[in-house]
């Protein structure tokens, strides 16, 4: 529980001073993630930086600083009977709010309940100039201003130091359970979709290993009735399932080296033809490709279904490992960067080798 | 800020009149009238020309004609904004996007639906309807104001708390830069690589592009809603019931509260049978599958009522649940039939300050010798006081101005902020120095820089020029207000 505000807020104008980098660490535990920019960046560790602010449960928000690991966070919201909606991985203990929201990391609810960027209602942020400043506020609706709260969710802390979220939180479900079946790869992306356009409280659904899981949650009522108008088996220990779906604990993410790419497309779009495995989640909008290939191979594929390509885990990150942009989203992108960075301070190369 | 144009206006209308339609390149002021204003009529400006194009291309030269001569842009929907965001600069050009009306398709499978910027947000919902799906968020202009316009104000509705605003609503808009390329941000997956341009464009105000094309997510409409009305004879109490049903875990799809003065006026108007002598009256609509709501809706009365409720009574039947939102819904026309106008506020506020700032807000409207009706989006602390007032009265509408400046002020104090859901645009932006210091305002601008580098794209709106706000903050009554503005953040 300490605020290190004013020493984040030093190191950064010492850097900006010396003309020196800084790599931004939480809990260390996305370090995997973004490229590997071979940059002699120093460490800015916001790690820290820890502590709730504020939280009243009954406005479902919750003000927290950016180091603070999602246990603690989780734990204090549970005495309440609440939670983080959107379910972050936990990558390891240490794993906190600030880096979550950076990388925009969400679980296997997020079709439904939303992602990390979508819970998030404000921010403090230390820019490049070493000015530490407030976007959004503590209230579920503010238009005054642009949404740079939410621009930092998956900008991998190029455009500043996050030290402070305020974010939406919600009830805990009073009941929820899963139901399992087989069923082929082809027919499972129809299945999940016609699962999901109908209005019944389905809170995930994913597929792996010729399988589909749908997990229902809300009102034990609505949640039970569902469940015996739709087929499947009720699976035992439902909820240990989903949560190494979502702490990527699942034997299908096993071995950190091989590549893992991350297909973000739409979710009735046809599961690429690519030699390897696939895990479809998020009702089909999320796919996880383990095979062989390379960035430029795979990413019309993944615009040919509508969405865009990533390497997520391993594989060579010394070049580009995020879908490529078109020029003039680029330029805009730069001049964003320095808008926010214009010393270029910040995680460099961490992005695009361009930013 | 733009610099002076380059460019007269008949060399302007002429160039247009190049590749648009000309009757649709208008330049006299009888026929630019009806656009001088946007639904915040007390700010009129008539514009240069308005042009109407009606392909994306046609936008290009358009934005690139306007770039090069630095000529301002503003664009417009249906022209239905609280803010005066549509306001043309009387050196620019209103780009109407009237002709961008067809809904291009529908994907009843992906639950998704593909939208030219000036469809009406009523008729995306009335279109999927015969695939039982629904666009969530309604404002309460949505048989009239267009999606483009939804994308710029990030328009909320009564149904926020549990179906999000815009921003949470949509997975991609191709838009037109300020320099004329055609950029698509977001895709059909549900996030993407690089910077979140979508959010940053989402209630954006027309200060970074120009939006031609919207793909919004749909809703599977639940099976069955109801809604549970419950009277309270003292405001304390109504608000205090809003946190109980929140804390008893569950998300109601609409939650409003209503004050004293809106009570009366709206039940003259609806007859919706409405507890006239009540304090406050919350409506609690609940929706899901029907065990679902069975269960809720049951924990909902119990709750309101071990809560201090003086009436409650569940709708029975969809006709019983439409008389008691018609109340509400027509709240606005009905405190209109009270008063020769009105002025409609947007200020958010944590929900536990409810009582606090309605008991301040009645202590100012004697001080200033206003009536004020509120409505409240209870479930997402979204306040619209409707101060009442006639405009033919000398000094009343300044009078007004000051009282409305006054609540939002109040709202920054309390931890809220200026506004929910109407936007900043020419309205409130003397109030934006209020929410935030300079530095904070000048992180904007470069953002604006960075998508507009000649600033052509509706300027003079949304965030003010910094030597404004010092000016405002200056005024012996702001003193105070930014120190309020730390310690409501702290």
């Amino acid at each position: 529980m300490a605020d290190i505000s004013q020493q984040l807020k030093e190191q950064v104008l010492q850097a900006r001073d010396s003309g020196h980098k800084l790599n931004i660490v939480g809990g260390g535990t996305k370090a995997f993630m973004g490229r590997e920019a071979g940059t002699d960046a120093g460490t800015l560790n916001v790690g820290e930086h820890t502590g709730i602010v504020d939280y009243h449960p009954v406005e479902l928000v919750l003000t927290v600083r950016a180091g603070t690991p999602l246990s603690d966070i989780e734990a204090t919201l549970a005495e309440e009977g609440q939670c983080l909606h959107f379910e972050p991985p936990h990558f390891g203990a240490a794993s906190t709010i600030g880096g979550t929201l950076a990388c925009n990391l969400s679980g296997p609810g997020r079709p439904w309940a939303g992602s990390v960027r979508d819970q998030v209602l404000g921010i403090r942020l230390l820019n490049g100039k070493g000015e530490h400043l407030r976007f959004g506020g503590q209230v579920m609706k503010n238009v005054a201003g642009y949404d740079v709260s939410r621009l930092q969710a998956g900008a991998l802390g190029t455009l500043g130091v996050i030290t402070e979220i305020s974010m939406k939180v919600m009830p805990k479900p009073a009941a929820s359970l899963t139901l399992v079946q087989e069923m082929g790869m082809d027919e499972v992306i129809h299945y999940m979709n016609s699962r999901a356009a109908e209005p019944k409280p389905i809170t995930a659904a994913c597929w792996v290993d010729g399988k589909v899981y749908l997990r229902l949650a809300g009102a034990k009522s609505g949640v039970e009735a569902t469940a015996e108008k739709w087929s499947g088996e009720v699976m035992e220990q439902g909820d240990h399932f989903w949560r190494q779906v979502q702490d990527m604990h699942h034997e299908f993410f096993a071995g950190n080296d091989a590549p893992l790419w991350r297909f973000s497309i739409g979710s009735t779009a046809a599961t690429p033809k690519l030699e390897g495995n696939w895990f479809i989640d998020w009702a089909g909008s999320q796919r996880w490709f383990r095979g062989a290939g390379e960035l430029k191979d795979l990413e019309p594929a993944a615009r040919a279904a509508g969405g865009q390509v990533s390497l997520f885990r391993g594989g060579d990150r010394t070049g580009e490992v995020m879908h490529h942009q078109p020029e003039a989203l680029k330029g805009i992108q730069r001049r964003i960067k320095s808008a926010f960075d214009p010393d270029n301070i910040f995680n460099p190369g961490r992005l695009y080798s361009w930013l | 800020m733009t610099t002076k144009p380059k460019v007269s206006k008949s060399e302007l209308a002429e160039q247009f009149r190049a590749f648009i339609d000309p009757d649709y390149v208008i330049t006299d002021d009888e026929t630019m009238k009806p656009y001088e204003c946007d639904g915040m009529s007390m700010y009129c400006e008539m514009p240069l020309l308005v042009v109407l194009p009606e392909t994306v291309e046609q936008v290009q030269r358009v934005m690139r004609i306007c770039n090069e001569n630095t000529v301002p842009v503003v664009a417009r929907g249906a022209g239905t904004g609280l803010s005066a965001g549509a306001m043309p600069n009387k050196e620019g050009v209103v780009l109407s996007l009237a002709k961008f009306n067809r809904i291009v398709e529908i994907d009843p499978l992906a639950r998704t639906a593909r939208l030219q910027p000036g469809v009406r947000n009523l008729a995306i919902s009335e279109e999927a309807a015969q695939y039982g799906l629904y666009y969530g968020p309604d404002p309460s202009s949505q048989i009239a104001c267009t999606i483009g316009g939804n994308v710029a104000e990030n328009s909320g509705g009564v149904h926020c708390l549990k179906y999000g605003l815009t921003v949470h609503n949509i997975l991609s808009v191709e838009m037109v830069t300020a320099e004329g390329d055609v950029v698509t941000v977001g895709s059909d997956g549900l996030d993407g690589c690089g910077m979140d341009l979508l959010a940053l464009m989402t209630g954006s105000e027309g200060l970074l592009g120009v939006v031609t094309e919207v793909k919004v997510k749909l809703l599977p409409k639940p099976e069955v809603a109801q809604v549970v009305m419950a009277g309270f004879d003292d405001v304390q109490k109504g608000g205090d019931a809003v946190g109980g049903i929140i804390a008893h875990g569950i998300i109601p799809g609409g939650l409003e509260m209503m004050d004293g003065h809106a009570i009366i006026a709206a039940d003259d108007f609806a007859q919706a049978g409405y507890p006239r002598d009540a304090k406050a009256l919350l409506l609690c609509e609940v929706d899901g599958t029907e065990e679902e709501v069975h269960e809720h809706i049951a924990q909902a009365e119990e709750v309101f009522r071990k809560l201090g409720a003086t009436s409650v009574r569940t709708s029975r039947s969809e006709e019983e649940r439409a008389l008691l939102w018609k109340g509400r819904k027509s709240a606005f026309p009905a405190v209109g039939r009270i008063s020769p106008d009105y002025y409609c506020m947007d200020g958010t506020i944590p929900r536990r300050e409810i009582a606090r700032v309605l008991t301040e807000m009645e202590a100012m409207s004697e001080e200033f010798g206003l009536r004020v009706a509120n409505v409240f989006h209870a479930g997402d602390g979204n306040l619209h006081p409707l101060i009442l007032f006639d405009a033919n009265v000398p000094g009343e509408f300044e009078r007004t101005e000051a009282f409305g400046s006054r609540i939002l002020e109040m709202c920054v104090e309390v931890g809220g902020c200026i506004t929910g859901e109407h936007g900043v645009g020419v309205e409130k932006i003397r109030q934006m120095a209020v929410q935030f210091n300079d530095e904070e305002l000048q992180q904007f601008h470069d953002v604006k820089a960075a998508f507009d580098p000649a600033g052509i794209l509706n300027p003079g709106k949304g965030v003010p020029a910094l030597r404004f706000c010092q000016e405002y903050r200056s005024l012996e009554h702001k003193q105070h207000t930014h120190e309020h503005t730390e310690a409501a953040h702290g």
